[in-house]
């Protein structure tokens, strides 16, 4: 689908954002209620995932870059924020711009030398810078190496340090997950989107009206990159640590499936993706320790049957003519 | 650094140039043939190194083992060749990933339940045990350099099939136009699923091979073949040589730089500045060779489709 | 005599021993319908993709609007005022016709790296897109994905992506091929509206057609320029005759 047009009432899709966010903000009061706290921080983990399944749906779902190393960025930001934190320097106006300029720098790099390229050798690629990033965060013994590094805190703001507060920790990721959204959509709904919607359909038909769409698919990874860094920091924050299975291979694997499985396209979908996926990861879990042995021919089938793989079950237009 | 240091590590390069040419060769003509992503071609390794160890349980001789498993890892490759592979041939690279990424994930955690998480061993052969004298002090296992001279073989056995016979021209000719192949009537679907079972099999034969010098554990396979792709990045799609070469590079460049990079690094560096950054460069040196190469040769060293 | 808007001299290209395009001069004066004719694999899509870009040369020059182009990137010949269609329709499907014209607008106005404003309510790019469907018979369908359309509306819709990126020249790659005689004809009466406004360089097989418009044609035959003149000499050349339109007469 390639979302409204030109009326300004509101969408089917504007009011499916609005039932999701809803939900999400209506959550802690209704798990207090119940007195169930787990659903809290399983949400918290839902909603840091659904910003980072945001972030590759810009690249997946609207330019058809198919991304196997997404998964680095919830790492790099991660690291940003717990070595930071390990040199004693906590406060979000330093933090988050180190987190959103490392990220942007390494889209960039990496970006600049993949988007060369195109099909399997993209997704290699790709793959391949996100195992160097792995690889170089098991390698930093300074850091935990392979452990993983513990933070004693969270992010602060001017000295204070209202994440602490459980609640007010899912009220900020909220807030970053809706901000995250919305600013995905308006690039979607920009000059800039229609570009890359248009280079995923047909490269030639772009050049030929004097589009080179390089600059743009660069600047659309970059962007996706940092909002994936945010993801990481909250990760972070979250867990208050920090390890190197943030950015291993499977976790872009993940990430991939939970845009595919709520509707490639669909920024929304995304969000839906990654609660679908982490909800049946743990109710899978639930039955036996090897859900993976459950999840695994369940993927195969979807794509296997159906219509055309799960692509053209969601509406990818496809191959015309 | 000794010359004998640096000879025993040009030997350990070699072992894992010669490990990862077994996997990226299968891999790189699925590829290339087919225009095809296997992301499950790593597990692929990792059950003939398990079959290998089911197989030594059963015979109690590693080369009945290595025969067993041999026929296992085809058989199970063209298994997964008629359930999945097949299936997928025609549908776009996602749909290949997501499908691949489910059969590795079945996969690991199968062998998981099969055999267990913790990490298992295959003996080595006695006819293989032991070191030899290589040169004055550089003692070497026997084993390690008839696993070269193994993967060496294997390198002339392909060179040899696929440019000499008929199945070869056609899967050179499939990996430079695959069209031209479908229109000259030969049963595209039977060469599909010969080099796919070939390269299953040898990625099996690494496994194999590797079983009684390194750890057979669960996910054993995925970090080769990350290695692999960058491998076939580097020596191009669909070309066997390129694959060798740029095996026998990634190994010896990724080796070394384990070896000595904390070296050199210390000449620059203080020895705890060294020692922290040397590991991590060294992580990196084969990444950033591959961004090198694309950024001058943008379809690898030898790329078998040109124009 | 005016300078021509597009000039090829000595352009060659070879696949190993395979001329496609050997030794060719030609130029497209403005204003003029130039057409290019000749059997089938006579290297006429090469020669458009070589203008326009998206093939590299071996050697020789074009030059487009008193510039060397010869070395630069198809987007940037587009830019110029180079604008192709496609011989295999190159729209994109998902998108509705008038986004399809206002892509083509919004390249026209330069660079895309605008993030915030909906593009969909931009109305100077609806309008405009607008006005170019209408001009081409297809404002009833300007909200249909392109990917739906009828093959005869897909080639007018392809050539209002170009008209709206405003080229000096339109390269046209068998605008008539696959329509029906009711669609050649209408293209044909839109062709000729548009004569004299821009300049065409014209590769066609229906030889109606391009003896209607054309002001000159060439003659391209195994990559090679056999003959160059107005309608009328070529119809009575005895080399084109021999080389082509009598071949075709015997078929």
């Amino acid at each position: 689908m390639t979302g409204s047009t030109s009326s300004h009432r509101p969408s089917r899709t504007d009011l499916a954002a609005v039932v999701v966010f809803a939900a999400f903000a209506l959550l802690p009061a209704a798990a207090a209620a119940m007195g169930d706290t787990f659903i809290v921080f399983f949400t918290i983990r839902v909603m840091v995932f659904a910003i980072a399944a945001v972030s590759l749906s810009l690249i997946l779902g609207q330019g058809a870059m198919v991304s196997f190393g997404h998964a680095a960025y919830l790492g790099l930001g991660a690291y940003a924020v717990g070595i930071l934190a390990e040199h004693g320097i906590w406060d979000v106006t330093v933090s988050l711009p180190v987190v959103l300029l490392t990220c942007g720098l390494f889209a960039a790099i990496t970006g600049a030398i993949s988007l060369k390229t195109r099909g399997v050798y993209f997704i290699m690629i790709t793959l391949a810078f996100g195992q160097m990033a792995y690889y170089t965060a098991t390698s930093l013994s300074a850091y935990g190496g392979d452990d993983g590094l513990t933070m004693w805190g969270r992010t602060e703001v001017f000295g204070f340090a209202p994440l602490g507060d459980r609640t007010t920790f899912y009220y900020v990721v909220l807030a970053c997950l809706l901000g995250v959204y919305l600013l995905a959509r308006m690039i979607v709904a920009s000059r800039f989107g229609r570009v890359l919607k248009g280079a995923k359909q047909s490269e030639m038909r772009l050049r030929a009206v004097g589009i080179d769409p390089y600059p743009y698919r660069l600047a659309a990874y970059v962007i996706a990159g940092m909002m994936a860094g945010l993801a990481g920091a909250l990760l972070a924050n979250a867990a208050e640590f920090v390890s190197p299975a943030y950015m291993s291979w499977h976790r872009s694997g993940e990430l991939i499936v939970m845009v595919v499985l709520g509707g490639l396209g669909s920024l929304l979908g995304a969000i839906v993706g990654a609660a679908s996926f982490l909800v049946l990861e743990e109710l899978l879990s639930h039955i036996t320790e090897h859900w993976r042995l459950l999840f695994g021919p369940f993927l195969i089938l979807v794509v296997l049957f159906g219509r055309g793989g799960i692509t053209g079950l969601l509406g990818k237009g496809g191959r015309n003519d | 650094m000794s010359a004998t240091l640096l000879a025993v590590q040009t030997l350990n390069g070699l072992q894992l140039g010669i490990l990862l040419f077994l996997i990226a060769a299968g891999l790189t003509l699925v590829f290339g043939v087919m225009d095809c992503i296997n992301l499950a071609h790593g597990v692929q390794y990792m059950l003939g190194a398990y079959l290998a160890v089911a197989a030594y349980a059963l015979t109690g001789s590693f080369w009945g083992a290595l025969v067993l498993a041999l026929i296992g890892a085809l058989g199970l490759g063209l298994l997964l060749e008629l359930l999945v592979f097949r299936h997928l041939y025609d549908r776009d690279h996602l749909d290949q990933v997501l499908a691949t990424f489910g059969v590795i994930m079945f996969l690991n955690e199968g062998v998981k339940v099969v055999w267990g998480a913790a990490p298992l061993s295959l003996p080595m052969p006695d006819l293989l045990s032991g070191s030899i004298v290589l040169m004055d002090g550089l003692l070497y296992p026997v084993y390690r350099i008839a696993l070269i001279g193994a993967g060496l073989g294997v390198a002339l056995l392909l060179y040899v099939l696929v440019s000499r016979t008929r199945a070869g021209m056609l899967v050179r000719a499939g990996a430079t136009n695959p069209a031209m192949v479908g229109a000259l009537g030969v049963n595209i679907r039977r060469l599909f699923m010969l080099v796919f079972g070939f390269g299953t099999m040898l990625a099996g034969f690494a496994g194999i091979l590797a079983a009684p010098i390194l750890v057979v554990e669960p996910g054993m396979g995925d970090n080769l073949l990350i290695l692999a792709f960058v491998v076939i990045v580097i020596g191009g799609i669909g070309s066997i040589r390129g694959a060798f070469l740029a095996a026998l590079i990634v190994g010896l460049v990724d080796t070394l730089g384990r070896g000595f990079a904390t070296d050199i690094a210390k000449m620059v560096l203080s020895p705890s500045a060294a020692n922290d950054v040397g590991p991590a460069i060294a992580s990196m040196l084969i990444y950033v060779l591959m961004a090198g190469v694309l950024f001058f040769r943008p379809t690898g060293l030898f790329p078998a489709r040109s124009g | 005599m005016t300078e021509p808007i597009l000039r090829l001299q000595d352009v060659h290209k070879a696949y190993g021993a395979l001329k496609v395009t050997d030794h060719v001069n030609l130029d497209v004066r403005p204003g003029e319908i130039h057409a290019v004719i000749g059997p089938n694999g006579a290297g006429k899509t090469t020669l458009i993709g070589q203008i326009s870009g998206a093939l590299a040369v071996d050697g020789g020059t074009i030059t487009f609007d008193g510039q060397d182009v010869t070395a630069k990137p198809m987007h940037l010949r587009a830019r110029a005022g180079l604008s192709r269609s496609f011989q295999i329709t190159e729209i994109l499907p998902e998108f509705t016709a008038r986004e399809n014209v206002a892509l083509a607008l919004q390249a026209r106005q330069g660079h895309s790296f605008r993030f915030i404003r909906n593009v969909a309510r931009d109305r100077a790019l609806n309008e405009g897109a607008e006005r170019w469907l209408g001009e081409l018979g297809l404002a009833h369908r300007a909200d249909t994905p392109a990917g739906i359309l009828s093959h005869g509306e897909k080639r007018a819709l392809e050539l209002a992506i170009s008209l709206a990126t405003e080229p000096k020249l339109l390269l046209l790659d068998e605008p008539m091929a696959g329509t029906g005689r009711e669609e050649t004809d209408r293209l044909v009466e839109v062709l000729t509206g548009l004569k004299g406004r821009y300049a065409m360089l014209l590769v066609e097989h229906d030889m109606g057609a391009v003896f209607a418009l054309a002001d000159r044609i060439s003659v391209l035959v195994y990559g090679r320029i056999i003959a160059t003149g107005t309608p009328e000499e070529i119809r009575e050349s005895a080399e084109v005759r021999e080389a082509y339109l009598g071949e075709e007469g015997a078929a």
